[in-house]
C-alpha cells in the first residue's frame, strides 16, 4: 500500500463510496417501483365488491370473498395446529434442554425448515394427504401452511425465552413453584410480546404462500366451506387469474395481490412495534 | 387430635409435591415430543420424496439427471433443463445481488445518516417478507414488456457481433425467459443478503475500525482490511442463505421463466427451473411416472437446497460464536 499515493487512495474511496451509495439508490428505486405498480394497479380496482362478491367467469365481474375466505380459514387451522406445536417445541428448547444436544440438532433443523422451499413442503403433504385421501382437500392445504408455520414460531418462542433474565426463574424456583408453573407464569409472561410476534410472523409467512397450496387445497370458482373438498385461497386464485387472459380477471389479480401485500406488511409492523416497546424497556 | 392434622396436612402436601411432580414431567415430556416432531418434519419430507420418486428414479436411474427431453406423451423425463435453468438463474441473481447488498450494507453501517439508518434498515427486513407472487404477477404485468421494449431489441443489436455475447443474448425479445426470472431473484434475494451482511457488520468490534482510522486509513480501507475479513464468514453464510431461497423460489420465476424445457445458449429464451416445472405441471401431470417424475425434481431440489442452507447455517453458526466470545 506503501507505493499508493494520497490522492489516489483518496479517488478510489470516493469512487467506491459512490458506488456503495448507488447500490443503495438501485435497491431502494427498485422496491419502491415494486410497490408504486402494486398500489397503482390495485387501487384501481378496489370496491366493495371485491370483498362482497364470488370470484366470477371469465369476463364477467365479481369479487374475491371465496377466495379471502378460503384464505382466512386455512390459516386459522394452520395457526390453531402449528402454534401450540412451535410455542412447546421451543419451550423444551429454551428451559428443559437447553443444553442437551437434542436442542442443538433441533435447532440446526429447524433453521433449515424455515428457508427450505415452500413447495417442497406442498409435494410432502400431497403424499401423506392428498394421495392417501385420493383427493385435493382444504385439511391437506391447512396442513402443509402449518408445516411452514412451525419453525417460524419455534425459532421466536426459542430465541425470545432465552432472553428472559434467569434470575426471574430462580426468583420463581426459591418460592417453592415447580418447573412447569415457573416457565407458565413467569418465563411465558415476561417473553409474551416476542411470542406473539413470531406468531404474527408466522401468520405474515402463510398468507402469502401459493406455492404449497396448488397441490393441496387446489383451488375452487365457489363458496366452500367444505375442509375435506378443495378450497379457494387468495394466492392461488391470484396465480390462476394472473396468467389467464382475461382483463377482468387480470385486474382482480392485482387487486387481491394488493390486498395481501397490505396484510403482511401491516402484520410485520404491528409484530416489529411490539418486540420494539420490548427494547426500549 | 393434633397430631392426626398435621399428618393430614402432610399428607396432603405430599399429594400436591406429587402432582406438580408430575405434571412438570408431562410438561416436559409433551415439549420434548414437540421438539422431536420437529425432526420429524424433515425428516418425513425427506423420506415421502424418496417414496413418491422412486418410480421414476428406478425407471430412468442416473440418466435422469442428464437427460433434456421431457415428454409426457412418450413418457421420457429427464431433469437436465429445469435442473440447468434453476442453477443458472439463481447464479445469475447471487452474482448481481451479492455486490448490490454489501454495497447497501455498507451504505447502512458507515455513510448513512443514523437518523436514515433505522427507517431503511427496517424497510429492507419489511421487503423481505413480501410474498413471492406480488413479484411474480409485477415481473409478468410490469417489467417483462418493459425489458421487451427497451433493454433486450438494445442488447442483441448491440452484441449481435460479437461472439460469445452474440449467442448468449440472442433470438426474439420474449420479455420472459430466464433472464428476467434471473433479474426478478435479484430484487427477491437482496433483502436477505442486505439484512444478514448488515447484521454481521454490526459484529465488527469498533475499536478494530477505530485503529484502522487512527492510523489514516479511508472508509473504503477500512472496510476492505477490516470489516469484509472479519465478517467473511457470515457474509458467505448471508449469501449462502440467500442462494437457498433463490434455488428454492417457485412463484416469481413461474410467472416469467416461460416453462420450456429447453436448454438454450441464450439468457433471453424461455426456459424452466425445478419449482417452476412442479408449479405449472403437478396438477395436470396424469399417470405415475410423470407425477413420479415432478416429485423426483422436488428430492432433487431438496437435495441441493439442504446442503446449501447447512453450509450457511455452519457459516452464521461460527460468526455467531465470534461475535460472542
Amino acid at each position: 500500500m506503501s507505493s499508493v499515493t494520497y490522492p489516489r487512495r483518496k479517488l478510489t474511496n470516493s469512487i467506491m463510496m459512490g458506488l456503495c451509495i448507488l447500490a443503495a439508490g438501485i435497491g431502494i428505486a427498485w422496491l419502491a417501483l415494486i410497490l408504486g405498480a402494486l398500489l397503482y394497479k390495485g387501487i384501481a380496482g378496489l370496491s366493495a365488491s371485491v370483498f362482497t362478491e364470488m370470484t366470477p367467469p371469465p369476463g364477467e365481474a365479481g369479487g374475491l370473498l371465496n377466495a379471502i375466505a378460503g384464505s382466512l380459514a386455512m390459516s386459522v387451522i394452520a395457526m390453531l395446529v402449528g402454534t401450540p406445536i412451535g410455542i412447546l417445541a421451543g419451550t423444551y428448547m429454551a428451559e428443559y434442554g437447553r443444553f442437551s444436544r437434542l436442542t442443538l440438532l433441533v435447532r440446526f433443523i429447524n433453521d433449515i425448515l424455515l428457508s427450505a422451499p415452500s413447495i417442497v413442503v406442498g409435494l410432502f403433504v400431497y403424499e401423506m394427504l392428498v394421495v392417501p385421501m385420493g383427493h385435493f382437500s382444504a385439511v391437506a392445504g391447512s396442513f402443509a401452511l402449518a408445516v411452514l408455520v412451525i419453525p417460524v414460531v419455534v425459532r421466536t418462542t426459542e430465541d425470545m425465552l432465552n432472553l428472559v433474565p434467569n434470575a426471574l426463574r430462580e426468583a420463581g424456583t426459591a418460592i417453592g413453584a415447580p418447573r412447569w408453573i415457573v416457565i407458565r407464569s413467569v418465563a411465558y409472561r415476561a417473553a409474551s410480546s416476542g411470542i406473539v410476534t413470531g406468531i404474527l410472523l408466522a401468520i405474515a409467512r402463510i398468507s402469502g404462500e401459493t406455492a404449497p397450496l396448488l397441490f393441496t387445497a387446489l383451488n375452487n370458482q365457489f363458496w366452500s366451506s367444505n375442509l375435506n373438498a378443495p378450497m379457494a385461497s387468495l394466492p392461488v386464485t391470484i396465480f390462476q387469474f394472473a396468467l389467464s387472459p382475461y382483463e377482468e380477471w387480470q385486474q382482480l389479480a392485482w387487486t387481491g395481490a394488493l390486498i395481501i401485500t397490505l396484510t403482511v406488511l401491516g402484520l410485520s409492523i404491528v409484530a416489529r412495534s411490539l418486540t420494539g416497546r420490548k427494547e426500549d424497556r | 387430635m393434633n397430631v392426626a392434622g398435621a399428618e393430614r396436612q402432610d399428607s396432603r402436601r405430599e399429594r400436591i409435591v406429587r402432582q406438580f411432580a408430575l405434571t412438570d414431567l408431562i410438561f416436559r415430556e409433551v415439549s420434548r415430543a414437540a421438539a422431536i416432531l420437529v425432526l420429524a418434519l424433515l425428516g418425513g419430507v425427506a423420506l415421502s420424496l424418496a417414496l413418491g420418486s422412486w418410480p421414476a428414479l428406478s425407471t430412468f436411474g442416473t440418466s435422469f439427471l442428464v437427460t433434456e427431453s421431457w415428454n409426457p406423451v412418450t413418457e421420457k423425463f429427464g431433469a437436465l433443463a429445469p435442473i440447468y435453468g434453476t442453477l443458472v438463474t439463481s447464479a445469475i441473481a447471487i452474482l448481481l445481488a451479492v455486490p448490490i447488498g454489501i454495497g447497501i450494507a455498507v451504505f447502512l453501517t458507515e455513510l448513512c445518516p443514523r437518523a436514515l439508518r433505522r427507517p431503511i434498515g427496517i424497510a429492507i427486513e419489511l421487503l423481505a417478507g413480501i410474498p413471492s407472487i406480488i413479484y411474480g404477477i409485477w415481473g409478468l404485468f410490469v417489467f417483462a414488456p418493459f425489458l421487451q421494449k427497451t433493454l433486450q431489441p438494445f442488447v442483441i443489436d448491440a452484441f449481435a457481433d460479437i461472439p460469445v455475447l452474440s449467442s448468449l443474448f440472442a433470438g426474439p425479445p420474449y420479455g420472459i425467459g430466464m433472464l428476467t426470472s434471473a433479474l426478478i431473484l435479484t430484487i427477491m434475494v437482496l433483502p436477505f443478503i442486505t439484512s444478514i451482511t448488515k447484521d454481521v457488520f454490526d459484529t465488527v468490534p469498533s475499536i478494530l475500525k477505530e485503529s484502522a482510522y487512527g492510523i489514516g486509513c479511508t472508509t473504503w480501507e477500512v472496510i476492505r482490511h477490516i470489516v469484509i475479513p472479519y465478517t467473511r464468514v457470515g457474509i458467505m453464510g448471508g449469501v449462502m442463505l440467500g442462494l437457498g431461497r433463490a434455488l428454492g423460489e417457485t412463484m416469481a420465476v413461474t410467472f416469467v421463466i416461460g416453462n420450456a424445457h429447453r436448454i438454450n445458449a441464450s439468457l433471453f429464451a424461455p426456459g424452466t427451473t425445478i419449482s417452476a416445472t412442479i408449479a405449472n405441471e403437478f396438477t395436470e401431470a396424469d399417470g405415475k411416472l410423470y407425477t413420479s417424475s415432478l416429485i423426483a425434481l422436488g428430492l432433487i431440489l431438496f437435495f441441493i437446497t439442504f446442503i446449501i442452507l447447512a453450509a450457511a447455517r455452519f457459516m452464521l453458526m461460527r460468526i455467531d460464536r465470534k461475535a460472542g466470545a
